[in-house]
């Protein structure tokens, strides 16, 4: 728990997608989801995640309906649009990119300071 | 869910979210619970996780995007209440804004109306007027003699189609008989195809169809839309019926539409009742009888068909020598030929209008200054307490926006009345006037004129504001004379500009106002005051000897009614319709293409007394000039200069006039008969009894107002004719009246504006003074306090409204030397840069600003000092 880093700006949107693409689930389980897998490694105030959520949905990536909760409860449940996905597609595809080049600079032995 | 969804159901959307966050912290405190935590303790942890709920869901609702209007509609909300707080600024400024933005929808309706919107008829831009000789001189000048339009018309390749109609409405008007008491009905002779060729579709029933317009077709007549409703009610069973017009049953087959108005876009301030087709073959032999209207061809132009008519008429001409005139034409379009002449006109009353409205945003200005100084603390308190540089602009903005159109909602309701009262001045003899209305464009132009008043007059009040030295503005106590300096010297500037800005109205206003009394004093060359005239009914079966006995009996019974002191018959009144004859001296040898053209009127003896016209020489017409004795005529100084130049033209014989040879037996002075402003023309005075007259006018000289008059000369003119027509008086001024009414129009608005600029100037040199009056109570308290009199107090005060006026009408008259001009095309008998009216501008802005400022001064100098000086 010591090393928990915050999120570049805008990478919380990918991971929103990358969630929501496993399936309908609701806003709750979208946080625990992402702490999850991100072994609490990552800050996340889970109320920023709503802002985002809805930001997503009235861009039509997101589709949302209310429907009942494992609990009984009514839940709002997000899934994956056509748009969605294929904006998941091509964020993923650049964020490699994005890393990859990072990595190459930051892994570049003339670069590193003497 | 799309924007206009996400604004509408925000409530919804509130309800949802709410339930979305409550459902996710529920969950993790039932969770916490779960991993073994209490209670409170499982809240107290949900919420840490879940971070500040107001910020989470103030960023969702962000997220919506609609979040703008809100807040406008917050400052919307907030502007009201403020501007409640203070009505007497609110009224005063919404009322300045009302009278400035109606002023300038108002003008634009019209100039809309007269210049901008294309004629109300099928294809108009293609439509072109063709004027006879180069489209200069007289009705006869200007038309076409039946052939020439009909071998034009065959020889054009530029026209798709010509139309013609005739504009000489004394032959065409006609007695309607039958229908209650006789009537006369302005009429107008139209070629058939007229109606077609503008686009226009009946009301009811149909056009003219092409046997209707040849001789011995079966007479047809179409009604105008107001005289339908006027004499049949709307009674749609007319169309198809007889009715007798000229003692001749002709069928009504149709009614014209009410958006159809001949005078207004033809002939300003002329009535058209009954449209009857031209019958080409009856006026073949008329002489000049037809006004052209003709349609090009798409793609053509009115320059490619000028130059093929500078070739092509010319050749026509040559083929038809027993024509007497040359076929030279003028082509314009048709718009332009209705309203060119208004152009530069219509375009100073915008820029007048476009000044009245830069006044009214000086003066806003200059009160939102001054309030600015009063709130100088609320900002800073705002300012103070967080709210950030653009939100205080923003609510600036929208209490100028909220001003701006309440001001435009008022102003629109205002310039509705101006354009519906101006749509109903039949007698303003403007073109297309009656079709003047608030339409989409002029919601359009309100719109801008509003947006673009707000960014004027708010600009610099805004920045001034919101720029808040927070410090200061909080220590100084509000009586301290540092803190308003800069507010002042803006204030001083808008106050002379407004003051220049009044004055070129002014001086504009002044030099065609003095323009229109010189008109008005012309010498027309008859005296239309106590003059009226009637149209009289005779029938003289063509019999010349009989229609003088007719006559003569006609105007000795009306000359012996009480009170009329001179009475004669003239077919043609100055100023109203004209026709020309050519006049020559016999003898005399004239070059080629001289015009010599003449105006000709068919009078009785006693006709120069009523009208009021002044013999110079010889003697008048009296009722032995018979068809049988010596062929005479009077002619006006204008014909004897051209014609007889540098010798007495009595005695003299003249050619062109009648078949043959006639003598002059008379010279009048000259008499303005087209036009008050032009120089009279050469003019021809023929005897009844030796010409044929169109028609007549019974001209009447009498003290007695024309209402008395009217039973007894009716009832003698009846007593001669039972079949004498019903027909008003028409007071001769009237026919002055309609001739000076475009000039009259614009120099009565120019004033009205100039005097609005005028009183919205001292309104704001008012306010400055007043208001720096307030702030020096202190100062002047202890300026009586050591003994100033009263009258240094009010001088000083006055001294600087005097700094102030002066300043801006230095800057005023200048700048009016430039305007005067442009002007000066429209001015008559009044130079550009004419003393009198500057001084009397000059004089009177001056005097309008000591009293804005003495009131003030007034103020001042009864400032009690222990008031003064206890106050703080």
């Amino acid at each position: 728990m010591a090393s928990k880093f915050d999120l570049p700006q805008g990478t919380l949107d990918l991971l929103i997608l990358r969630v929501v693409a496993l399936g309908p689930i609701h806003g709750y389980a979208i946080a625990q989801r992402i702490q999850q897998i991100s072994r609490n490694a990552l800050q996340v105030q889970q109320g920023s995640l709503y802002p985002a959520l809805h930001r997503l949905q009235y861009k039509k990536f997101l589709a949302a309906k209310w429907a009942e909760s494992e609990t009984g409860r009514d839940a709002k449940f997000y899934e994956l649009t056509a748009r969605g996905r294929a904006q998941l597609k091509s964020e993923t595809e650049s964020w490699a990119r994005l890393t990859e080049v990072v990595a190459l600079i930051l892994q570049d032995p003339q670069g590193e300071l003497s | 869910m799309n924007w206009w969804r996400r604004l509408f159901s925000s409530g919804q959307l509130e309800q949802e979210l709410d339930k979305e966050l409550r459902f996710h912290f529920d969950q993790q405190v039932a969770d916490n619970i779960r991993a073994g935590m209490t209670a409170v303790k499982a809240r107290r942890a949900a919420r840490l996780a879940f971070g500040g709920l107001n910020q989470v869901k103030e960023d969702c609702r962000e997220s919506r995007g609609t979040m703008w209007v809100t807040s406008v509609a917050q400052d919307i909300r907030f502007t009201l209440r403020t501007l409640r707080r203070d009505p007497s600024f609110t009224i005063v400024a919404v009322l300045i804004l009302a009278l400035g933005i109606g002023a300038n929808i108002a003008v634009f309706s019209v100039v809309d109306t007269i210049l901008l919107r294309p004629l109300p008829f099928h294809d108009s831009p293609r439509l072109a007027w063709i004027a006879g000789n180069n489209g200069t001189g007289a009705l006869s000048d200007t038309t076409f003699r039946v052939d020439a339009y009909e071998e034009i018309q065959r020889q054009s390749q530029s026209f798709a189609e010509m139309t013609a109609y005739v504009p000489f409405f004394a032959s065409s008007d006609a007695k309607l008989t039958g229908i209650g008491e006789p009537r006369v009905l302005p009429g107008v002779w139209v070629a058939g195809n007229f109606f077609q060729m503008l686009g226009i579709q009946p009301q009811l029933g149909r056009l003219f169809t092409p046997e209707e317009s040849v001789k011995g077709g079966r007479p047809a007549v179409l009604l105008s839309y107001s005289f339908w409703q006027r004499q049949f009610a709307g009674n749609p069973a007319i169309v198809g019926q007889a009715i007798t017009l000229d003692n001749r049953s002709v069928t009504v087959v149709g009614v014209l539409p009410a958006s159809f108005d001949f005078g207004s876009v033809f002939h300003p301030g002329v009535k058209a009742d009954i449209f009857v087709p031209a019958v080409m073959d009856s006026i073949r032999n008329w002489g000049h009888m037809l006004s052209i209207v003709g349609l090009l061809k798409p793609g053509v132009t009115v320059a490619q068909a000028q130059a093929e008519a500078d070739v092509v008429y010319p050749q026509i001409k040559a083929a038809h020598p027993e024509w007497t005139t040359d076929l030279t034409v003028k082509i314009s379009g048709l718009k332009e030929y209705v309203s060119g002449k208004l152009r530069r006109s219509l375009i100073v009353l915008w820029c007048a209008v476009g000044l009245i409205l830069l006044i009214v945003c000086a003066n806003l200005s200059n009160l939102l200054l001054a309030r600015a100084a009063a709130r100088g603390k609320e900002f800073a308190m705002r300012s103070a307490l967080g709210a950030r540089r653009s939100r205080l602009i923003r609510q600036l903005l929208s209490e100028s926006l909220v001003l701006s159109f309440v001001g435009a909602a008022l102003g629109l309701a205002i310039a509705y009345a101006i354009t519906s009262y101006l749509a109903h001045q039949g007698s303003i003899g403007l073109p297309l006037l009656s079709s003047a209305r608030l339409d989409a464009s002029a919601l359009v132009w309100t719109l801008l004129v509003a947006c673009t008043a707000t960014v004027f007059f708010a600009i610099v009040p805004t920045l001034r504001m919101s720029a808040v030295n927070l410090q200061e503005s909080l220590k100084d106590s509000g009586h301290g004379a540092s803190a308003g300096r800069k507010h002042d010297r803006m204030r001083a500037v808008l106050v002379v500009s407004e003051i220049a800005l009044a004055c070129v109205l002014l001086v504009g206003a002044g030099l065609l106002l003095r323009s229109f009394l010189r008109v008005l004093d012309v010498d027309l060359g008859f005296e239309p005051s106590h003059a009226s005239a009637i149209k009289v009914d005779f029938d003289d079966g063509g019999n010349p000897a009989r229609r003088g006995a007719i006559l003569k009996e006609m105007l000795r019974r009306v000359s012996a009614i009480p009170g009329i002191e001179a009475a004669g018959i003239s077919d043609k009144l100055p100023l109203d319709r004209n026709r020309s004859w050519e006049l020559r001296a016999k003898g005399r040898s004239y070059p080629k293409d001289a015009n010599q053209d003449a105006f000709v009127y068919i009078v009785t003896p006693g006709y120069l007394d009523a009208i009021g016209m002044h013999l110079r020489s010889g003697r008048d017409f009296n009722w032995a000039d018979t068809p049988t004795s010596q062929p005479v005529i009077l002619i006006d100084e204008a014909a004897a200069r051209r014609d007889w130049p540098g010798q007495d033209p009595i005695g003299r014989e003249a050619q062109g006039i009648g078949d043959g040879v006639t003598r002059v037996v008379g010279v009048i002075s000259d008499v303005h008969d087209s036009s008050v402003e032009e120089a009279a023309n050469p003019e021809v005075f023929v005897p009844v009894t030796q010409g044929s007259p169109e028609g007549g006018e019974l001209v009447l000289r009498s003290k007695l107002a024309p209402g008395a008059l009217a039973g007894s000369v009716m009832s003698t003119l009846r007593s001669m004719n039972p079949g004498q027509p019903a027909t008003e008086f028409r007071p001769i001024q009237q026919l002055v009246d309609h001739a000076v009414s475009p000039r009259r129009f614009f120099v009565l608005l120019v004033s009205i504006f100039a005097g609005l600029g005028l009183l919205l100037a001292s309104l704001g040199i008012y306010g400055v003074i007043s208001y720096s009056v307030t702030q020096q109570t202190q100062e002047i308290g202890i300026r009586i306090a050591l003994g100033a009199t009263q009258a240094r107090v009010q001088f000083r005060v006055i001294a600087e409204t005097l700094k102030l006026a002066l300043i801006g009408i230095a800057v005023g008259v200048v700048a009016s030397f430039g305007i005067a001009a442009l002007i000066s095309s429209l001015l008559f008998a009044t130079a550009p840069t004419d003393p009198l009216t500057f001084a009397c501008m000059i004089l009177l802005l001056v005097a309008v600003a000591l009293i804005a400022g003495y009131l003030p001064a007034r103020r001042a100098s009864r400032i009690d000092p222990i008031v003064a000086l206890r106050c703080n």
